[in-house]
C-alpha cells in the first residue's frame, strides 16, 4: 500500500495511507519530503512550506488557512490550519464566498484526470 | 435492444414506485407516540411507527415543518397503509395527516387516545387496523420499474479520511451513473457543503439554481454567526478530527463527492420537501445524521446509502438504509452495521469504478426487497429538524 495519497495536483498536503515516522522520506513524483514528525493514517503532511495566512490545498481547494508557518514535512492538522467558514465567533460577516465561486471546481483539464474533481485525478506516490 | 436497468418495486396508484410496502402507523404528536410504536410493534413485519417529540407547542415555522415531513411520509411510496394515532388536543390534525394519505390513494384510517378512552383501548383498536391494513398489503407484489423511478439519498456520516478518498467518490459515481440513466438524486447537509459550493454551483443548471445554493449555505453560516457561535464546535466533529479531517471545507469537498462528477444541479428544496426533478438535488437539511435522512426521505427517496469511515448505525422507518465504508477497519469491527466494503480503494486492490459497480448491483437489489443491515437490526431512527424552540 501507498505511504500518501496526493488528490491534485494543485494540493499542497498529502493524505498519509499509514502511519508516518520522523525522517521517513516520501517522493510524490518530483519532490521529494521528509517526515520531521510523527503522522497518524488519514492525517496530512505537507509537501512544501506553507506560510502563515497562506492556503491549504487539498482537493485541488483550499480546506483552510495556515494559521502557523508550517515546514515541508510538517503534520497538518486544527493545530495549524484554520476554516474561515461558520465562524460566528468572528463576529464579522461570512467571506470570501465570492472568490470561493470563483476557483476552479479542480484541476484544469491536462493535469489530472478528465473528470473534474474526479478522485481519479489520484496520483498515488509511495515512500522510498 | 437496450436492456435498461430496473428494480422490482411497488407501484402505487398515485403513479409513484416503492421499495417497501410498509404499513405506517403515524402519531400526531410526542402523546400518541407510545401508542403508535405499540401497535406497529404488534404487527409485524409490516408495521413501522414514526416516534417523534413535536406535534405540540409549536409555532410558525417549526410547525409547519413538522406536520409536512409527517404528511410526506403518509404521502410516501414505501409506505403501503396509514394509522394515524391522535391523542385528541394537539395542533397536528389526524384528519389532515389522513387526508393525504387518501390522496395518494392509500387505506388509511385514524384512532384518537381520548376518543377511545385510554392507551390499553386505542392501542387494542389500533392494532386491529394496523394488521388488516397489513392483511391486504401482504397480496401485493413487486412489478419491474425502470430505475429512472429510483430517487436516491447520498448520505454520509461518521466521516474519517477514507469517506473523501473511498466510500464517497464510490457512490458519486453510482449517482453519475442513475443520472445518466433518468433517475433522480438527494444530497442534504448545507452545512457539509460548506465550503465546496463552487464544486456543485459549477454544476448548477441555471444561475437560479446555483442562486439558490448559494442562500442556503449564507442562511447557515448567518445563523452561526447570529449566535455569536464558531461552527467548529460541532464541524468537524471531535470524531471527524481524530480521524483526520482538519476543517469543514476538507469535509466538504470530501462529503460533496456523493454528489457526483457530473450530475448536474438540478434543484434545491427545503427540508422534506417534494424532490420533483430528475437529476441532481440539494435539500436544504441539517448536518445531523437522523433528522437529515428523516427529510430525505421525506422527499420521496425510497433508498439510502449512508457512506461512513468510523462506522454508524442508523436507519429510517420505511427506506433501507445501505452502509458502506472504505475503512478496512470499521469494516471487521463494524460488520455487522455495514452492507459494502470498499477498503479495497484504499489499500490499492479495488478501483473505485469496480466498487461503483458492486454499489450500484446493492442498491438494486435492496431497492427490489433485500433487507439491509440497518433493517434487519431494526434501526429505524427518524427525528424531525425543529426550526424553533418549543413554545
Amino acid at each position: 500500500m501507498k505511504a500518501v495519497l496526493v488528490i491534485s495536483a494543485r494540493d499542497n498536503v498529502a493524505t498519509a495511507l499509514r502511519a508516518l515516522a520522523p525522517g521517513q522520506r516520501i517522493d510524490t513524483g518530483g519532490t521529494v519530503v521528509i517526515v520531521a514528525e510523527p503522522i497518524a493514517r488519514g492525517h496530512k503532511v505537507a509537501l512544501q512550506p506553507i506560510a502563515s495566512g497562506g492556503p491549504v490545498i487539498k482537493y485541488g481547494s483550499a480546506i483552510g488557512t495556515a494559521s502557523a508557518d508550517i515546514p515541508a514535512g510538517a503534520h497538518v492538522h486544527t493545530h495549524n490550519v484554520a476554516s474561515r467558514r461558520g465562524r460566528g465567533d468572528l463576529g464579522v460577516p461570512a467571506t470570501g464566498l465570492e472568490a470561493r465561486l470563483a476557483e476552479p471546481p479542480d484541476d484544469p483539464p491536462g493535469r489530472g484526470s478528465d473528470i473534474p474533481g474526479a478522485p481519479t485525478t489520484m496520483s498515488k506516490e509511495s515512500s522510498s | 435492444m437496450t436492456i435498461r436497468p430496473g428494480f422490482l418495486g411497488f407501484r402505487r396508484r398515485d403513479g409513484r414506485v416503492g421499495t417497501r410496502n410498509h404499513v405506517l402507523v403515524v402519531p400526531t404528536v410526542i402523546c400518541a407516540s407510545v401508542v403508535a410504536e405499540r401497535i406497529a410493534a404488534a404487527t409485524p413485519p409490516l408495521g413501522v411507527a414514526l416516534p417523534h417529540l413535536a406535534g405540540c407547542g409549536q409555532l410558525g415555522p417549526d410547525m409547519r415543518v413538522t406536520h409536512e415531513t409527517l404528511a410526506a411520509y403518509c404521502a410516501h411510496p414505501n409506505v403501503g397503509a396509514v394509522v394515524v394515532v391522535a391523542l385528541g388536543c394537539e395542533q397536528v390534525l389526524a384528519q389532515s395527516l389522513a387526508d393525504v394519505a387518501r390522496r395518494h390513494h392509500k387505506p388509511v384510517d385514524i384512532v384518537g387516545i381520548q376518543a377511545e378512552g385510554g392507551s390499553l383501548k386505542a392501542t387494542e383498536k389500533g392494532t386491529r387496523i394496523a394488521q388488516a391494513l397489513a392483511g391486504t398489503l401482504a397480496g401485493e407484489e413487486r412489478v419491474w420499474c425502470d430505475i429512472s423511478e429510483l430517487v436516491l439519498s447520498l448520505k454520509c456520516g461518521g466521516s474519517d479520511y477514507t469517506s473523501g478518498l473511498a466510500s464517497n467518490p464510490t457512490l458519486g459515481r453510482v449517482t453519475d451513473r442513475l443520472v445518466d440513466l433518468g433517475g433522480s438524486a438527494v444530497l442534504g447537509e448545507i452545512a457539509e457543503i460548506m465550503g465546496a459550493e463552487h464544486v456543485l454551483a459549477s454544476r448548477a443548471k441555471n444561475p437560479a439554481t446555483a442562486a439558490g445554493l448559494l442562500q442556503v449555505i449564507t442562511r447557515v453560516e448567518t445563523e452561526a454567526r447570529a449566535l455569536g457561535l464558531d461552527i467548529r464546535g460541532t464541524q468537524p466533529s471531535p470524531g471527524n478530527i481524530r480521524g483526520g479531517l482538519t476543517t469543514i471545507e476538507e469535509k466538504s469537498l470530501g462529503a460533496t463527492h456523493k454528489g457526483g462528477e457530473r450530475a448536474p444541479l438540478e434543484d434545491v428544496v427545503g427540508y422534506a420537501a417534494p424532490i420533483q426533478r430528475k437529476g441532481l438535488t440539494v435539500m436544504d437539511t441539517p448536518g445531523l445524521d437522523v433528522e437529515s435522512v428523516t427529510g430525505m426521505v421525506g422527499g420521496g427517496a425510497q433508498v439510502v446509502v449512508f457512506t461512513t469511515g468510523l462506522g454508524t448505525p442508523t436507519g429510517n422507518p420505511i427506506a433501507p438504509v445501505i452502509k458502506i465504508t472504505g475503512n478496512s477497519r470499521t469494516a471487521r469491527g463494524m460488520s455487522d452495521n455495514i452492507d459494502l466494503d470498499v477498503s479495497g480503494i484504499i489499500d490499492d486492490t479495488e478501483t473505485l469504478d469496480d466498487a461503483a459497480t458492486r454499489l450500484f448491483a446493492e442498491v438494486v437489489d435492496v431497492a427490489s426487497g433485500r433487507q439491509t443491515a440497518a433493517e434487519r437490526l431494526g434501526h429505524r431512527e427518524f427525528a424531525i429538524h425543529r426550526r424553533n424552540p418549543t413554545i
